[in-house]
This record gives C-alpha cells, sequence and structure tokens, in this order.
C-alpha cells in the first residue's frame, strides 16, 4: 500500500534511438497541485501517455495509487484532458458526456456538470458549432467525473480566454480540494506561478527541477532586479548606484535577496534624485531559465 | 456490458445525426426501384415472375453498393478519433479496445441493415405487387439482404483494418477507395483475364473456381446465385457456381467478416493514440 496519489520511479522511454524520457521519478501525494514545465518536446505529453498506460514504458515503474498504469482501476482512478481536444461535431455536448459517464460507470448529473464548466447554454448544441475554449470546457467537464484519484491535464489552458482560465483554476482547485492529485502539464509559466503547490521542469526527457517555487527560487539565488527611476540626471544617478542605464531616465540594477534591504536604504538616502522605485523579484520564467540553462552545461 | 452499449448509442446517434443513414436508405431505395422497373422487361421470356428477375438485377447492385456503404462508414471509426486528438481520451476510460472496436461494428452493421432491409425489401414489395411473386423469390428476396448485410460486415471489418492502419482519416479514406476497387472490380478482371489465357485448362476447371470464391464479393453473388435456379438463368452466371461444393460460397462469406474483424482489433492493438 501506498499513500501516495502517484508515484513514477526511474522511468525511461525511447522513441527509435532518442530517450524523450530518461530516468523520471515523480510523485504526488492525494490534494497535490503539481505544474509540470518544459518546452515542446521535453517528454510532458509522453510522460502523462504513459501514465494513463497508453503507451509502454522501456524501463521503470508507474503506479495510481497500487494500480498499473492501464489497468481496470487505474484507469477508473485517473481522469485525463488532452492538449487541444477535439469530439465528434455530430454529437452534442450533453450526449458526449452521457457516453463518458457511461463509459466511467457513474451515475453523473451531466446538466450540472456541464453547468460547472459554463456551458449550460449550449447543452443541446452540436459539438461542431462550439469555439475552441467551448471545446476545452468540455474537456474539462469529464474530467470533473467521478473522484478520481489523480487527474492529468495536459495544457488545459490553450484556447481559453482569461476568465475561463479562473474558473479552471478554480476547478483545479476544487479538484484538489476533493482528494485529487493534479498535474497540470504547461508552458505557460505565468498561469501556474501562484496556483500550485510544486513544480517539476523536464527538460529534454529530463526533470531538471522538482521543489515548491520558494525553494527553487532559494536554491537558484537569482537576484532581484530594482529599476530607479532618476528625477533629472539618470547618469549620475547610475554613477552613484553602480547599475546600468536602461533608458533616458532609468537605472536598472541587480542584488541579492539578502542585499535587498541595504540597495533599498541606499536609494532612499539619495532623496530628490529618485522619482521611483520599482522592485521585480525572480519570476517563474527567470526560474525555468536557470534550471533550463543549469541542465544544458 | 453498459460500456459497449454506451458505445453503440453515441454510434447509432452520430450516423442518424450526419444524416449517413438517411442517404444510405435513399441510395438504396432509389436505386433498388430503378433495376426493379428497369429489370423488368425480360420477365416473358424466362418464364420466372418479375421479383425474381428484381433479385437478380439488385445482386449485381448490391456487389458494388454494399461494400461502399460499408467503407464510407467504416474507414473514419479509427482513424478520425486519433487526428480529432478523443481516441487517447476515450483509452482513458475503463473501456477495453475489443470494447469500442465491437461497440462500433454493432451500431455500424445495424445501420446497415437497415439500409439494405428498407431498400430491397420495399423494391421487393413493389415487383411482388406488379409482377407477381412465389415462395421461392421471397426466398431468394430475404436471402439478398441477408447475405448484403453479411458482405456489408466484411467491409466494415476491412475498413476498420485500413482505418488502424493508415495515418490519419484522409489516408484511410484513400486505402479505402483502393480497397474497394480491388476487391469489386479489378478482382474480376485479373480472373477474367487468367481464364482467357488459360483457354479452358485446369486453371479454369479447378482452380479458378476457388479463387473466385475466395473474395467476398463474388462469394456474395455465387452464394445468391447457386441457391435459386430463376436468378442463376436470369443473371446469366450458373458455370461457376457448378463446379463448387454448396457450402463453398456461405462459407466464404460468413469467414471473411471474423477474419477482417480479427485483424482490424490486431491493428488497433498497435495504434498508438
Amino acid at each position: 500500500m501506498t499513500d501516495k496519489a502517484l508515484t513514477i520511479r526511474h522511468v525511461c522511454k525511447d522513441r527509435g534511438k532518442t530517450r524523450v524520457l530518461s530516468d523520471i521519478d515523480l510523485t504526488l501525494a492525494p490534494g497535490e497541485r503539481v505544474a509540470l514545465l518544459g518546452h515542446n518536446g521535453a517528454g510532458k505529453s509522453t510522460l502523462i501517455k504513459s501514465i494513463l498506460g497508453l503507451i509502454p514504458v522501456e524501463s521503470g515503474t508507474i503506479r495510481v495509487g497500487d494500480a498499473v498504469p492501464g489497468s481496470a482501476s487505474a484507469r477508473r482512478d485517473t481522469a485525463y484532458l488532452p492538449e487541444a481536444v477535439s469530439f465528434h461535431p455530430a454529437l452534442t455536448g450533453r450526449e458526449q458526456l452521457t457516453l463518458f459517464a457511461r463509459l466511467s460507470g457513474e451515475r453523473a448529473d451531466v446538466p450540472a456538470l456541464l453547468d460547472r464548466v459554463g456551458l449550460s447554454d449550449a447543452l443541446d448544441r452540436r459539438i461542431g458549432t462550439y469555439s475552441k475554449g467551448m471545446r476545452q470546457r468540455l474537456g474539462l467537464a469529464q474530467v470533473l467525473l467521478g473522484r478520481p484519484k489523480v487527474a492529468l491535464l495536459d495544457e488545459p489552458t490553450s484556447g481559453l480566454d482569461p476568465i475561463s482560465r479562473q474558473d479552471l483554476y478554480a476547478i483545479i482547485d476544487e479538484l484538489a480540494g476533493q482528494g485529487t492529485a493534479v498535474l497540470i502539464a504547461s508552458h505557460a509559466l505565468t498561469e501556474v506561478e501562484a496556483r500550485t503547490d510544486r513544480i517539476a521542469i523536464l527538460r529534454k526527457g529530463v526533470k531538471v527541477a522538482d521543489d515548491t517555487l520558494a525553494n527553487l527560487s532559494e536554491l537558484a539565488g537569482l537576484p532581484i532586479k530594482l529599476r530607479v527611476r532618476a528625477s533629472e540626471n539618470a547618469d549620475a544617478l547610475a554613477a552613484e548606484l553602480g547599475g546600468s542605464r536602461v533608458n533616458g531616465a532609468s537605472v536598472e540594477l541587480l542584488c541579492s535577496p539578502a542585499d535587498k534591504m541595504e540597495a533599498l536604504r541606499r536609494i532612499a538616502a539619495m532623496g530628490e534624485a529618485v522619482a521611483d522605485v520599482e522592485m521585480a523579484p525572480p519570476k517563474l520564467e527567470d526560474l525555468y531559465r536557470h534550471y533550463a540553462r543549469e541542465a544544458l552545461q | 456490458m453498459t460500456r459497449f452499449f454506451a458505445i453503440t448509442r453515441a454510434e447509432m446517434l452520430i450516423l442518424r445525426r450526419n444524416r449517413w443513414l438517411l442517404v444510405a436508405t435513399l441510395i438504396m431505395v432509389l436505386f433498388a426501384l430503378a433495376l426493379t422497373f428497369a429489370g423488368s422487361a425480360p420477365t416473358g421470356t424466362l418464364g420466372v415472375d418479375m421479383l425474381t428477375v428484381s433479385v437478380a438485377s439488385m445482386t449485381t447492385l448490391s456487389v458494388y453498393l454494399a461494400p461502399l456503404l460499408a467503407l464510407m462508414i467504416s474507414f473514419d471509426a479509427i482513424a478520425g478519433d486519433v487526428d480529432r486528438g478523443s481516441l487517447a481520451l476515450l483509452l482513458s476510460y475503463p473501456a477495453g479496445r475489443g470494447e469500442i472496436l465491437l461497440g462500433k461494428f454493432t451500431a455500424h452493421l445495424a445501420a446497415l441493415a437497415f439500409a439494405m432491409t428498407v431498400g430491397f425489401g420495399t423494391a421487393g414489395a413493389v415487383a411482388a405487387w406488379f409482377g407477381g411473386a412465389g415462395p421461392e423469390s421471397l426466398t431468394a428476396l430475404a436471402r439478398l439482404i441477408l447475405t448484403s448485410i453479411l458482405l456489408g460486415a466484411v467491409f466494415l471489418a476491412l475498413g476498420y483494418l485500413l482505418s488502424a492502419l493508415a495515418r490519419g482519416a484522409t489516408a484511410a479514406a484513400g486505402l479505402s477507395a483502393g480497397l474497394w476497387l480491388v476487391f469489386v472490380v479489378l478482382y474480376d478482371l485479373g480472373l477474367l483475364g487468367a481464364v482467357v489465357m488459360d483457354q479452358s485448362g485446369t486453371f479454369t476447371r479447378s482452380v479458378f473456381p476457388w479463387v473466385m470464391v475466395a473474395n467476398p464479393a463474388d462469394a456474395f453473388r455465387l452464394w445468391n446465385i447457386a441457391a435459386t435456379e430463376g436468378v442463376a438463368m436470369a443473371s446469366g452466371m450458373t458455370g461457376a457456381a457448378q463446379a463448387l461444393p454448396a457450402w463453398a460460397a456461405p462459407a466464404s462469406l460468413l469467414i471473411w467478416p471474423v477474419l477482417g474483424f480479427v485483424l482490424a482489433r490486431a491493428a488497433f492493438r498497435r495504434v498508438e493514440p
């Protein structure tokens, strides 16, 4: 028995002669939200399809709870949202979701589920008339069927407008709240930043990072960026602070988290010469670049 | 079992919604009626009732139409889902691949059976009304409908096979057209050529009938012709039918759907969504 919802150990997968997944380790606890980041072709979708048992792996083990991928109980316990999914255009949203409910063996309240994802108006319209975002929401509705142990979402935000992204993350939180482990594969970094408990970064089939955002920042030791706008003479300001001038009126300087307060005090001491200060802590994008590059060396 | 039915129900809904069922049934009715009226001329000379002649004409029609209608539905069955990206999702549910394929097959076969029964049934009723029918010609009509459904089943299964092997639905459509051409047209032309070259040698007398009956389309023709004297007379094809044991054509037509389905299932197993 394991208390983990998903366990991946030393998984390798080859496509022809290229190794697309190399010794991947990843575990998800029930209710945990983990972002799986990586470029296109980093192996995110391959990993997800391996977890679903759709493609075989060369070596290593994957367990959904205690079940082997592709087994009847593993299939019951996983929910999946494929990347840019489409459905048969001739069926209506209600019919498509009813099919999925019957396949999963759940007694589901189909109209309520479609209402939950904001499709109650399109219930009996053909999927052929849906927009890309609506199809994506229909895909999301089938993730909510039953109470899966693990939900695997492949690029769930693609094609969604900002408001439905908010809805998406509300739904992800709801899933996590009922104890489902959620794995979100994405390359939209800014979106997963605040919404996940942990971040794993894949680079060319290798896991290069797996930790909370705060820990990753600390480990990376990335500098904080301070942008100081001068009231009059930016050149003098740059000379005084030791930063670099970025445009006519502003100076940018980088400092480590430990030196941040010291730098701010120095800027404050310059009085009237400073018009404004902006402070930017390292973003996930910077972190991502850092870890992706580190693996390269 | 509920999963199998869920697939079948959804597929039936699709066939009804995209008008396939309506169009196929309409095609069958129109062609069968046209042939029945056009083919009613030789009734007097042959001394058989109008329904018998009608069945003979419709047998020829069905050789072309049943495979075509079957392939028109089945080519998209797997390749289409791969293209849409919905196959991976479907396979992540607890339904097995065999269950999915069998569910689709059941729905598609039911639709074909409906189109065949309505089409040939209407024409048969019209022929019986105007030109009379006997117990023998009614049996011939029933046999025509049943064997047409079997022939459709063969090409449904072969269509799934191509759909699993092809890269994408467009390629599957192309392969299906090729398959239809080979089985329905080219195969017979090739055999005809061989018979002409052979000039009534051993090939024509002992090998040719077996090669012929191995093709499900020809087995269909032979079964319908051999079984009814009147139909054989009306179609003018008795030679090949007499050279074979009576079980040969039915065996071929019954083995093919099973063989095709097993092959399609094996090919589907290897599809990576």
